[in-house]
């Protein structure tokens, strides 16, 4: 327990660290810049792929769930729609991307760590912390929202093309399904929610890399640590938005 | 002049250095040799910050670098180069980019001026059309090279060396080692050398200081290591052929 506390703390100091006055805005519009493309273009894939088949999954298991005369299908393209939006294109994106991101960048930072090359920053008078986390940090705040509406716009085609492929639904019941009940707001929780995961991903990730020490297995075992300590923190404050923003 | 005064390190209650005082001197290439473990590495990060001593002081010049914040360090920082065992230079950045990042933070030169200084700076080390490489295509001699024209890049007062020749052929480390030599004289900086290579302290070491077991064990010049009244210290130097062939000479 005290070992938590003592993690707690060390991060909240590094946190301190990271938002204290930049060296130069310049270098660091650059250095935002190249993370955009770092972290978030190079994410689009995944997160387009993994989207689109889960799209198609929810069509289908709503289908088969709501298979009765008395339940209109449009219900089906309701279900899906709701799903992408509330749950899957931000809470679980964000978890893979913890996978993904969160990975990448504790093993960058872990590396630079036992490399001496935050050593070398060190000596030259730059913050670390801040030259190296805050660029990430701003990064995926900007750009993980723009995962989550690809997300959530992919998943709902890949429900419309399995509905279409498979003739489990008339196409346009599914259209008429995500027209109904919509309410804009929920497109404003998810990504405010997207905005807390994306700091939650890279802020920990970035910790566990920045207090890594030893040899390449610490790097190892604090990119694992980072993983799942943003997993659980990610589940976490998933729950608690909601409770804050949706009830 | 850099002057560390009664530095004590220990950690998880394990002394690393133990009541050291010693005084580096300027325009010269002062060395700390020692066997592996003695505590040179950690002297030497105590000495540019990295690591803080648990008691006693470092100064620069006359000011009492231990006893400054992080933001009043900076003002130091930027007068001191220090070259790491492994180079220690950004993986994701080109080579032109590891030698201009101190310009890019620190300076206000046009993008032309911070180009013209880094291409003279490669020019020194003689490494030439090498600026658009990264790390992971350098080889070793040329990764310390890098490493020396970032740390001369800001012209420094004082420069860090942590065992510049490790993992090099012999041929090559004479090449690092006049270079840092040639640098100190031409700068006039305070260099500090760490080393086990008894090659680097007939070739180059102008003040040497033994560290044996965390604790200062002697110190002096090359002329002097050779005659040296102490085991220990004679244990190290004539474990290298090189010395008891220029104790020969000498007698």
């Amino acid at each position: 327990m005290l070992r938590a506390f003592g993690l707690i703390g060390r991060y909240f100091i590094l946190m301190g660290k990271v938002f204290s006055r930049p060296e130069k805005a310049s270098i660091y519009r650059r250095r935002i810049i190249f993370e955009m493309d770092s972290l978030g273009v190079n994410s689009i894939g995944l997160t387009a792929i993994i989207s689109i088949f889960i799209g198609a999954v929810i069509a289908l298991q709503m289908s088969i769930n709501l298979d009765s005369p008395f339940i209109p299908k449009s219900l089906i393209g309701y279900a899906t729609r709701e799903t992408m939006i509330l749950e899957f294109s931000s809470a679980v994106v964000a978890l893979i991307l913890a996978g993904k991101v969160g990975s990448s960048i504790a093993s960058e930072i872990g590396t630079m760590r036992i490399t001496e090359q935050i050593d070398a920053l060190e000596i030259m008078g730059v913050n670390s912390a801040s030259y190296l986390i805050l660029p990430k940090i701003i990064a995926a705040m900007i750009f993980f929202p723009f995962l989550t509406i690809l997300s959530t716009l992919i998943g709902i085609l890949g429900g419309w093309l399995i509905a279409a492929a498979t003739g489990i639904m008339i196409p346009a019941d599914y259209v008429d399904g995500l027209l109904m009940d919509f309410r804009p707001y929920s497109i404003t929780y998810t990504l405010i929610k997207t905005v807390f995961f994306a700091y939650i991903i890279t802020s920990i990730s970035a910790f566990f890399g920045y207090n890594a020490r030893g040899n390449s297995l610490e790097v190892g075992a604090a990119s694992t640590r980072a993983v799942v300590v943003s997993c659980v923190v990610i589940l976490l404050f998933d729950l608690i938005l909601t409770q804050v923003l949706l009830i | 002049m850099i002057r560390a005064e009664h530095i004590v390190k220990s950690f998880d209650g394990r002394v690393v250095l133990d009541d050291i005082s010693v005084e580096f001197e300027t325009g010269k290439t002062n060395l700390i040799i020692g066997r592996s473990g003695s505590g040179k590495t950690v002297l030497l990060k105590t000495l540019v910050g990295l690591h803080e001593p648990d008691s006693g002081d470092v100064w620069y010049d006359d000011v009492n670098f231990s006893r400054l914040g992080f933001r009043e360090r900076k003002s130091i920082r930027k007068d001191i180069g220090m070259i790491f065992q492994g180079g220690a230079l950004l993986d994701s950045s080109t080579v032109e980019e590891n030698v201009k990042l101190p310009l890019d933070l620190f300076t206000r030169q046009s993008e032309r001026e911070k180009l013209e200084r880094v291409n003279f700076c490669l020019r020194r080390v003689r490494l030439e059309n090498a600026n658009h490489l990264y790390p992971a295509e350098l080889s070793g001699g040329m990764i310390k090279r890098v490493a020396i024209a970032r740390a001369i890049v800001m012209n420094p007062r004082y420069l860090f060396c942590d065992e510049p020749n490790s993992g090099l052929d012999p041929q090559t480390s004479i090449v690092i080692d006049t270079l840092i030599h040639e640098i100190t004289h031409e700068y006039g900086m305070t260099t500090i050398i760490n080393t086990h290579d008894m090659n680097s302290v007939m070739e180059i070491g102008e003040k040497i200081v033994y560290i044996h077991q965390g604790r200062k064990w002697w110190e002096g010049t090359k002329a002097e290591i050779l005659h040296a009244d102490n085991r220990e210290l004679n244990d190290f130097v004539f474990a290298s052929a090189m010395a008891k062939r220029a104790r020969k000479v000498a007698e």
